[in-house]
Parts: C-alpha cells; structure tokens; sequence
C-alpha cells in the first residue's frame, strides 16, 4: 500500500501542471498499477540506476543545502500563507534537478518572482548525486544521455519551424527572452548548453510547458537545439543587432542615433556663418 | 550667428567674398537662356537660420531618400501572397512554405547586391522621416509658428504625418513576415471592432476571410502609388505655401513683422541645404549598413498560428499599442452584438480624437485668445506659457503610451513587473500630465520672471562688491540695447473679457454661455503670465542705474583697489596694486 501511495504521488507531481482535475489524476493514479507505470515511464527513468553510494552523498548534499527549502525529505515546505519555501521534489526526476542545480538555479538565493540562472554552486558529480537522490524520491524524467540532445543530424529549417511555433511567444523570435505576467519571464535563450534546452523541454521548469515527446518527438527536439545553436554562431546580416529584440529597440536607435545626430548636424550647420561681405558703395554687384 | 546676418535692415545686396569661377560659365548661360533673370527674385529669396529651421529639411531628406530606395527595393520585390517553397541562399529557412512578398524580401536581403543596404536605409529612413516631422511639428507649435496667416500649412503638415504613418504601416506590412501579419491582424481587428459593420468592413478590407491573398497587393498600390503620390503633392503645396508667406523668424533689431532677416536662397542657403541632404543621406547610409532593422529572416514567414514575444509596431505606431496594452476589457453585449469598447476606443475613437484636436489647434487657440492677427516673427516658448504647458504635458503622455506599448521590454530590460507597469500607465496618463503641466507653466514664468529682473535691473554681472560696512553686493549691468530689444519684442497680450452691455444683450442664451467660457478660457489662458516692463518702468530703472552711476562717480579714480573690476572699467592688464 506504500509503495501505492508514493506511486500515486509521484504521478502526481509529474503531472501537477496539468489541467486535469484532481479526481481523474486520482483515477489515473489508482490505475496505474506497477505494470502500467513501468509502460509509461519516462524512457531511461532507471535505465542506469543509480548506485546507492550516490544516493547517499546526494541526501548529505541536499540536507544541507536545499532541504532548508524543500524540507528534509524533498517533501516541500508550505508557508503559514500556503506558498512555497520550497516545492515538493517527489517525482520531479534526475533531469530537473540537473537543469536546476547546474544551470546555477539552485540553490535559490532569494526568494523571488522566479529563481534566476547564476554560476552553479555544485560540481557535475555533486549534481549527478543530488540528481540521484532526488530522482530516488519518485520515478521522473532522468537526465538525457548524450546521444539525446547530440543535434549535429538535427535539421535547422525544420527546428526553426518548431522553434517559430512552440517557443518564440514567450522566448521571443531570436531567443533573447520576454516577459511574463507576475514579474516572470522567460530567459534568454543564447548560450544556453545543449543538455539543459533539451531538459528545459522535457521538464518544463516553471511557467514553461512541458514538451513531451508526443508534442514534439525527440527528432525534432535536436532539431530546434541545432536551429538555436545555429542562430547562436551564425553572423547577424544586417549589422548590429541592437539587441534582438524588435521593434522598441529599433525606435530607441532612430530616435537617439538618427534624429539626434541629425539635429546635432542641423546645429552645426546653422551655426557656422558663411562668408559675406557688403560690397563697397557704387561697386557693381 | 547673430554677427554674420545683418542686424539692421539694409539697402545692398551682400555677396560672398571669393570670386567663383563657375560664375563666368553661369553668366554665359544665363546671358543665352535667361533662367537666372527670370528666377532672380526666387532665387534671392532670403531664409533665416536658426537650427530649428532644418528639422523640416530633415524630413523633406528623407523623404528623398524612400524614394531612392524605394524604387529599388520595387525592381525586386513581388507583391503576391501566392505560395513558394524558399530555395534561396538563407540556409534556415530552406524548404520551408511561404508567400512570394516573403521570398522575394528573402531574396533583396541576401541575393541581390546591396540589397539589404537598401531595405535597411528604406527602413531606417523611414523611421528618421516621421520623427523628423513630428520634431518640426514641435517646433512649430512650440514658437507660434502655426498662427495666422500660417494655418493651412499647419493643417497640411499634419496631414502629412497622418500619411506618412499609414504608409509606414503600409511599408511594414508588405514583407509578409511574422510581424507584419500580426500588425495587419491588429489591424483586422481595429476594423472589426467597428459596431455592426467591422466584419463587412474586415471582409471587404482583405478580400474575404483574415488574411486572404488580396492585401498585400492591395498595400503594395497604396504604399508605392497612391500615399507617396499624395505626399508628394501636399509636399509641394507645403513649399509653395512657405515661399508665399515666406520663413518665420525670431524677433531681434532689424528684424520685423514686415521683413526676413537672412541669407538669400542662391548661394548660401542652397548650399547649406543641398549640404545637408548629403548629411541626411549619409547618416541614413550609416545606419542602414550597421544596424539590423527588421530582421525578417528571423520572424519567419506569417503564420496566423504564430506569434512572437517582442511583437511590436515600429515606434511610430507605439502610442496606438500603449493604449490598447493598457486599455481594460470592457464589453458589451446587446441584442446579440458585441461592442468591444477595449479595442473601440484606443483603436478608433482615440486617434480619430487625436487627428483632430491636432488639425484644429490653431483655431482652438485663436478662438482663446481672440487674437486673429497675423504673425510672422516667432514667440520664444516662454512667452506663452499656456501652451508650452500644454506640448510638455502632451509629449510627457506620448511618452507614457510609448513605454505603455513597450511594457513587455521594459518588463524584463529592468526586471519589473508587467502587470504592475501596466496597472501603473492607466493610473499615470491621467494623473503625470496635468502635474507636468503645472510645473512647466510654473517653469515658463519664472523664466518670464527672470527676463523682466534683466530688463529692470540688469543682468548678474557676476562681481561682487564689498562696501563700506563690509556688505557683499552683486553688481548688476545694463543689458545692451539689442539684447533689450529681443527681450521685449513680444507684444502685451490682452486677455479676451468676453461681451458686455448691449453687446451681451444682444446673445441668445447658448451663445452667451459660449462666451463666457471664452473669456473664462482666456483668463486661465493668461493667468500668471508676467508681463514685460512697460516703458515708464524701464525708463525709472533707467535713472535708478543712472543715480547708482553717478553716485560712484566721485570714486572714479580714488576707488578702493579692486573697484576697476566693477564692470564699467576697460580691465584688459589690470591687476590688483596691492596697496591700501
Ligand atoms: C531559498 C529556498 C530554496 C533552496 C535553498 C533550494 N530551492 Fe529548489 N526551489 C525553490 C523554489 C521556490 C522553487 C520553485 C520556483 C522555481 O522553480 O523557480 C524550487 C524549485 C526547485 C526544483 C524544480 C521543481 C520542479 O517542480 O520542477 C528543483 C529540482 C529544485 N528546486 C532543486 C533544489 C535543489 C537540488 C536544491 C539544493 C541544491 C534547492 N532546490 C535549493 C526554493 C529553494
Ligand atoms: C509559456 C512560455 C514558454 C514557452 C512556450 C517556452 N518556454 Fe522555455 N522557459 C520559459 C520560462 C518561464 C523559463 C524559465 C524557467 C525558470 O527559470 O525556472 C524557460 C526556460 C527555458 C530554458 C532555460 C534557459 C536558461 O536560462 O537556463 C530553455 C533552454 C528553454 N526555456 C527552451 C524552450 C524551448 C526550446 C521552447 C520551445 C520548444 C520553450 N522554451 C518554450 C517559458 C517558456
Ligand atoms: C513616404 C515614404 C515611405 C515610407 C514611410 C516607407 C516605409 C516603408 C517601410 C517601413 C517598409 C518596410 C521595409 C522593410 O523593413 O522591409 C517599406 C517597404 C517597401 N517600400 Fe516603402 N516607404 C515609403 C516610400 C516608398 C516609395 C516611394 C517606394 C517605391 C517607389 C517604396 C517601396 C517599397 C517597397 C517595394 C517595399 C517592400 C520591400 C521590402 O520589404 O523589402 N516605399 N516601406
């Protein structure tokens, strides 16, 4: 019956951005016997199976670090308000704590609106244990392989399609980023490592959906990194590009460099005083 | 600058100093076909020089230079929402489906020479073209300009903002790409939040369903036919009318409502003109070849399924995008039809509203103040406080619209929060402008104030002298005649106090509650205005200056050393004795 419940929770939490009501989750939960889950697990969710060693130096990491927030046992703390210091991690998978902890995001520093990416402050086998702790409180998505997020095959046209569709509303059309409501945003997407776009997909940290593979199939996940790794490299045509950011941009350029420069000249030129003289008295002029 | 114009209004001509050589090749000319005789008068047409003279010309420049680059960009680009697969050179977008306006942009980006160069000067030009003219509208409000007999230019300068807009808008819809599609839906829904009529309007507007395959062609007509047609003719009527009223200028000795102090069309104000397009072109050229402007490759090609963060007009449109980023979702739903009050208002209602107190401002002004003489010398802003307050309170609103419309930028350039700017742009375009105003007009007078001290008392000469008591005092001197007689060239206003007595009588109730609201209007119009000294107050600071003088005078030679610094003294090699 334990094993039901924590089953049940983690579909839970994999699922808690969903729209579906608490009830059918519920149904769907009771359903999912051991079998079934086992079916629709995420792939590789305990392909390599962590080792116990790890597990263990991982729970060491994260009561240290993280379980001021996310309590001891990676069960979430809620506030007297009923927010969060700290979500619930059952469930969340290896993938998520990787994207989390290595792109510098945990731990958080402050609480804010939305944690930001800084230097991470674990190494990768640091990571790799607190991923294995983390991912051993639930069956979730584990960290891809290499050969997952390996775009060199992908095709850009293609990713750039997809990218143009799924991303470009909140990411903005050169993945310089955008705002959302509440003082959220969503972050430039430049320089971002190949590995976390593919988990960012896969994971769906925050306001971001998750894309599963049936939204968009592995293929086309290496085909949108490769088309942002490309737009990353590739020269910008046109000069500089002031930003990436559209229109608003453009605008604050003509009116500072163009206008401003052009009534700069305008000055100058009114100011200087052509040379002019008054003919002598009875010289033709 | 004041130097190198003459000050006074004399009888010969002036000429340069060099002797051109080209001037024997234009006299054998003229001496066989007579132009030079025959244009003389226009040619020695004289303007005044002031910097805020050229913003016009920065628009006129750059209207030039649309259409230079206009024309190529037109040898290229194919104006047909008919479907292509790209095979250009653009390696991330092969394969991919899209309109030939689309390809063909592509294709002027990266195939053809010197391509982008040119879509990116059409664009930055563009953009230069309308701030150009709304910055040379400014300056015309701000100095008079606009008064009789001057106000069908205004009206005519106006219009040619309205068109320039549309056929910007025009512009940046032809490439078909993600941006454009989602301004011409924006565009699609202003029309169809027309009560009753705007799905027909929508309809009829783009050929059947949004977004059809009629309005690029549609557009394309417009931008490079009918809008640049009609802006050039009102360009034309814009310069006729100029060359018969001839320039405005700023009052000074010399300078009257009945002449123009200034440099003669042939040579010098050609040249500087014909200088200045090359400056125009150049910075444009600059422009055009070092930074992106709409980089259409990266939108990708309009897809109604699609849309990107960033998505805003050009800048020229941002005030409309504030308005309706800020607007609340007011419906209402009556007899089965939808009145989307959201986008009514700050899409229709609000611009139209605009246009129009635009056009009419310089009757609106002339009905206030009564005044319907007509004016050719220019008013310094703070002259007439009033409306400087007003043009402040009415830029700071542009403004707040602007960044209104930039919210989501804002957003994250500064990490603020996207609902609380918004919250705060409906509170701050109601509350922020009248407090700019009222702080403005209060700015203006005190400038007046401070005009009127120099005037009576002269200006802060900067000396400080110590008297007999050991007391600090500043010594103040005359200012000299000429600057005396700028700063008093405006006239005395007077202040409309409406009808009286059998004049009053006379009035139907309506009209007579008409013009006590003019003549309450007026009143405020004025209120706190400092007037200019009148005569017998100069002429009483005058002999007080006089009394001061004298009242030194038996020191002169005998002054306590340091005394030949106080200003009245030729100092050249003075120095401190030393001696006491
Ligand atoms: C200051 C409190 C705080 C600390 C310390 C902290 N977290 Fe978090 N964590 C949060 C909050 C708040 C969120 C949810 C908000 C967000 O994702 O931006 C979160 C989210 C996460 C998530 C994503 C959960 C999901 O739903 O996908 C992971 C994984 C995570 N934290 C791991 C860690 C790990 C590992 C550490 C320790 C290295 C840690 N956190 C330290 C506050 C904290
Ligand atoms: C609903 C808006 C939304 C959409 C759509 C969206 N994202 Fe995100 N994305 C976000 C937000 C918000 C974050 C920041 C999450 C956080 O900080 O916890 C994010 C973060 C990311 C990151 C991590 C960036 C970093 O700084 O580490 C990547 C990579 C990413 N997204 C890629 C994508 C891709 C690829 C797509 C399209 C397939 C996409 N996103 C679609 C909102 C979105
Ligand atoms: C009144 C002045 C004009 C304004 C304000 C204006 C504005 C614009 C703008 C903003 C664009 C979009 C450019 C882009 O980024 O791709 C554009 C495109 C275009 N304009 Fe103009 N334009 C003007 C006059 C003209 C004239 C006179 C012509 C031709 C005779 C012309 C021809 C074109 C063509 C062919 C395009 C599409 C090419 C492309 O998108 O690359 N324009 N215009």
């Amino acid at each position: 019956m334990r094993l039901l419940t924590r089953k049940i929770s983690a579909r839970l939490s994999a699922r808690r951005r969903s729209r579906l009501a608490a009830p059918a989750v519920l149904i769907l939960g009771l359903l999912a016997t051991g079998g079934v889950w086992a079916a629709v697990a995420p792939a590789g969710a305990d392909a390599t199976g962590p080792n116990d060693d790890q597990i263990q130096a991982g729970r060491a990491l994260f009561a240290v670090s993280c379980a001021s927030c996310h309590g001891l046992n990676g069960e979430g703390i809620t506030t007297k308000k009923g927010n969060n210091y700290g979500p619930s991690l059952v469930g969340v998978g290896g993938a998520s704590v990787d994207f989390q902890v290595g792109t510098g995001r945990m731990p958080m520093a402050q609480a804010g609106a939305q944690a930001v990416r800084k230097t991470p402050v674990f190494d990768d086998d640091q990571i790799a244990e607190l991923a294995a702790y983390v991912g051993s409180l639930g069956a979730g998505p584990a960290i891809p392989e290499a050969s997952d997020y390996d775009y060199s095959n992908g095709n850009v046209a293609r990713g750039g399609q997809f990218f143009r569709t799924n991303c470009t509303a909140c990411h903005n059309f050169a993945g310089s980023g955008g705002a959302l409501p509440k003082g959220k945003f969503a972050p430039s997407l430049i320089g971002v490592s190949a590995k976390h776009m593919y988990e960012a997909m896969v994971i769906g940290p925050q306001q971001m959906p998750v894309f599963s593979n049936g939204v968009l199939t592995p293929d086309a996940k290496k085909d949108v990194i490769a088309y942002l790794k490309l737009q990353e490299d590739a020269p910008s045509p046109g000069g500089f590009a002031l930003g990436s950011v559209g229109p608003v941009a453009e605008g604050m350029f003509a009116w500072l460099v163009g206008i401003g420069s052009l009534v700069g000249f305008g000055i100058w030129i009114t100011a200087g005083s052509a040379r002019v003289k008054k003919t002598k008295k009875g010289a033709d002029a | 600058m004041a130097d190198s114009v003459a000050t006074t209004n004399g009888t010969e001509p002036a000429v340069t100093a060099k002797a051109n050589p080209a001037a024997a090749v234009a006299t054998w000319a003229d001496e066989r076909l007579g132009i030079a005789t025959a244009t003389k008068k226009q040619l020695r047409k004289v303007f005044p020089d002031h910097w805020s003279f050229m913003l016009g010309e920065i628009a006129l420049w750059s209207f030039v230079i649309l259409l230079l680059t206009g024309v190529f960009l037109s040898l290229w680009f194919n104006p047909s929402m008919g479907e292509v697969i790209y095979d250009g050179s653009y390696e991330q977008l092969k394969g991919i489906h899209m309109s030939e306006a689309y390809r063909s942009t592509l294709e002027i980006s990266f195939d053809v020479r010197a391509g982008l160069l040119m879509r990116q000067m059409h664009h930055w030009a563009a953009m230069l073209f309308i701030a150009a003219m709304l910055v040379h509208m400014m300056r015309v409000f701000l100095t008079g300009a606009f008064r009789k007999p001057r106000e069908l230019n205004w009206i005519i300068g106006g219009v040619l903002l309205l068109l320039g807009i549309l056929e910007g808008f025009a512009g940046y819809s032809l490439p078909d790409d993600l941006l454009s599609g989602t301004g011409l839906r924006i565009a699609d829904g202003l029309v169809k939040a027309t009560p009753v009529l705007g799905s027909y309007m929508s309809f009829f507007m783009f050929g059947g369903e949004f977004p059809g395959d009629q309005i690029i062609p549609r557009l394309y007509t417009a931008h490079i036919l009918l809008i640049p047609g009609l802006i050039l003719a009102l360009i034309a009527a814009h310069m006729l009318l100029l060359v018969y009223h001839k320039h405005t200028q700023w009052p000074g000795p010399g300078r009257t409502e009945n002449n123009v102090v200034g440099y003669p069309m042939m040579p010098v104000y050609a040249a500087k003109a014909g200088g200045f397009f090359f400056i125009t072109f150049g910075v444009t050229a600059l422009m055009g070849g070092l930074m992106t402007i709409n980089p259409v490759w990266r939108f990708g090609p309009y897809n109604p399924a699609e849309v990107t963060a960033g998505s805003q007009p050009d800048w020229y449109m941002g005030i409309a995008e504030g308005l309706l980023r800020i607007m609340p979702g007011w419906e209402t739903h009556i007899f089965g039809v939808t009145l989307s009050w959201n986008i009514f208002l700050p899409g229709q209602i609000a611009p139209i509203a605009l246009l129009m107190v635009v056009l009419a401002y310089p009757f609106i002004e002339q009905w206030i103040t009564g005044d319907k003489r007509e004016h050719h010398l220019l008013q310094r802003p703070r002259n007439v406080p009033t409306r400087t307050a007003f043009l402040a309170a009415m830029i700071t609103l542009y403004g707040l619209l602007w960044a209104a419309g930039g919210n989501d930028i804002l957003a994250t350039t500064f990490h603020l929060d996207l609902n609380t700017i918004t919250y705060f742009m409906r509170g701050a375009i109601f509350v922020i402008p009248p407090l700019v105003f009222i702080l403005a007009k209060r700015w203006c007078i005190s400038l007046q104030r401070h005009d009127k001290e120099m005037l009576l008392h002269g200006y802060e000469s900067g000396i400080i002298m110590r008297d007999a008591e050991g007391g600090y005092t500043e010594r103040h001197l005359p200012l000299s005649p000429e600057r005396a007689y700028t700063l008093t060239a405006h006239e005395r206003p007077e202040v409309y106090a409406g009808l009286s007595g059998a004049d009053a009588n006379g009035l139907s109730a309506p009209k007579a509650r008409l013009d006590q609201l003019r003549a309450r209007l007026s009143k405020a119009w004025y209120s706190g205005d400092v007037q200019k000294p009148t005569v017998a107050e100069l002429e009483e600071a005058h002999h007080h200056a006089e009394l001061e003088h004298a009242h030194d005078a038996p020191l002169e030679g005998h002054a306590a050393d340091g005394h030949q610094f106080d200003g009245r003294h030729e100092v050249a090699g003075e120095e401190l004795t030393q001696k006491h």
